[in-house]
């Protein structure tokens, strides 16, 4: 339950920030080793939040071909960004925990 | 659920004992607050099913031919080593050596680690080099340290056999032997070996009395102060992950495969603790002798270097919280009935002839024969077949 409440209030912020004129946020929540969502879409050059809200620690990166990035360890309560500047279809996962995956397509 | 391949599934109850517990999916965990003792044992409520991928379903006649080739050391180059040579029923699907033994006596780099609860794992070995458990079995088979098959010669060896022909027929109509059917018969079977109703399964369906008061202890210790639930979670006493947990050996295991990644540098895969009392000696290297010597590791004997887990560091477990995690850790084994060895098929016994010896597997090194073309790099084969560069 706590999970959901948490995610309608990442959802709340999302929309608040997706009003701001510049970019466009999503924000990824991560628990009890889980990604909250399996697929987003987004446009080009918006951002990536993604929210560690486990008592782990998480990585998140990419071995997707022509599109390899590596956030590094990211502490339970913290916080990582990434700017998906090229379109395609990514796949994300956290390098710690393979059943964590995320397909993020970028138009 | 995280994996996305569950499509097929079978009743556990079809293979192995149905556990007495009710299917309930566990709640996400609420890391702020402190769960009670019946909370955690939600936690690790046996599942109903096992999950098949549905580009390889299950049939009984696949996991039937499955377990044959598992146990027939023809699918050896040398014809004398089978994937259950190593992966001993004996020894709770391990082989209760420190290092694994290969073709003509080599040793192996890691410990042999079981196959028990495969079907519930992703990505496979140690360093997770092998994404599913068809691509999985056909790794060892073709390494010329470990079975030394010429996967070029396989098919050909296993049709001198007419029996085999007719079981690959039924369980693959119209496709028969071939090296991706083999794979899938041994990936069918082994999804269906999953370790049986323990102690610990039995307590945790009410039986009060299953386990000691110490293992209670120690089931306690597990979730909270020793943190073992960080990465041993779930009925199968693993989330599939991969850790540096500070062994001290030269070892990078998952950061060959990823590399770039600090935290996947000396990172292994994190085994079940299913049955890992029959499974000593342990760790990646086999260097621990007993589960006291393992808890003494994680308490305080690991090394420290940059990619060193977040969740390793120091317990400061008593002697009697140690004595409590072992006996916890024993009530996870269950007391299966010994495995029937299948009868092998018999060569064919109608024409006269010399048997086939394969030749060697191994491309030497720098070789260009037996690899895949390079346009079919990313195909199934490449998995155990070496790419042209
Ligand atoms: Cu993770």
């Amino acid at each position: 339950m706590k999970t959901k409440i948490l995610a309608c209030a990442m959802a709340t912020l999302f929309v608040v920030a997706g009003a701001a004129p510049v970019t466009a946020e999503v924000v990824i929540n991560q628990k009890a080793k889980k990604f909250d969502k399996k697929k987003i879409e987004i446009k080009k050059g918006e951002t990536v939040k993604f929210v560690n809200s486990d008592s782990i620690s998480h990585n998140i990166h990419s071995r997707s071909a022509g599109y390899k990035f590596d956030l590094g360890v990211s502490k339970p309560g913290t916080t990582a960004s990434k700017v998906f500047d090229k379109a395609g279809k990514f796949k994300v996962r956290c390098a710690i925990h393979p059943k964590m995956k995320l397909t993020v397509k970028v138009n | 659920m995280g994996t996305h391949k569950k499509i097929s599934k079978i009743a556990m109850s079809m293979v192995v004992v149905i556990s007495g517990f009710a299917t309930v999916v566990s709640t996400a965990a609420i890391s702020a607050e402190k769960k009670s003792r019946a909370e955690w044992k939600k936690e690790y409520v046996r599942p109903s099913e096992i999950p098949f991928p549905k580009e390889n379903p299950y049939t009984a006649a696949k996991a039937d031919l499955g377990r044959t080739l598992f146990f027939d050391p023809r699918l050896s180059g040398a014809n004398y080593i089978s994937c259950g040579t190593c992966h001993n029923p004996s020894f709770a699907r391990g082989d209760g050596l420190a290092k694994g033994i290969g073709h003509a006596m080599t040793k192996l780099g890691r410990r042999t680690p079981t196959i028990l609860n495969l079907a519930f794992g992703e990505d496979l070995m140690w360093d997770g080099r092998f994404e599913t458990l068809e691509q999985q079995a056909l790794g060892p088979m073709s390494a010329p340290v470990e079975m030394n098959q010429n996967m070029k010669a396989i098919v050909a060896e296993l049709q001198q056999i007419p029996e085999y022909q007719t079981l690959f027929n039924v369980s693959f109509p119209g496709k028969g032997i071939t090296v991706e059917n083999i794979a899938k018969a041994i990936a069918t079977f082994e999804r269906t070996v999953v370790s049986g109703v323990a102690p610990f399964d039995r307590w945790g369906a009410g039986d009060d009395h299953a386990i000691s008061t110490s293992a209670k202890r120690g089931f306690d210790l597990f979730n909270n102060k020793a943190n073992c639930v960080a990465c041993h979670s779930g009925w199968n006493f693993t989330d599939s992950s991969f850790h540096d947990i500070g062994m001290p050996d030269k070892d990078i295991g998952r950061g060959k495969v990823v590399p770039g990644v600090v935290v996947m540098q000396h990172a292994f895969k994190v085994p079940t603790l299913r049955n890992a009392v029959e499974r000593a000696p342990y760790m990646h290297d086999g260097s621990l002798k007993n589960l006291y010597s393992v808890v003494e590791h994680y308490d305080n004997g690991f090394v420290t270097r940059p990619s060193k887990s977040e969740e390793i560091y120091k317990l400061k477990l008593t002697s009697v919280e140690k004595t409590d995690l072992v006996e916890f850790m024993k009530t996870l084994s269950s007391k299966d009935a010994p495995i029937a060895f299948p009868r092998l098929p018999a060569y064919d016994q109608t024409v006269a002839g010399s048997l086939n010896v394969s030749p060697a597997a191994g491309p030497s090194a720098g070789s260009t024969a037996n690899r895949v073309p390079k346009g079919a790099c990313n195909s199934f084969l490449m998995h155990y077949i070496p790419c042209s560069k």
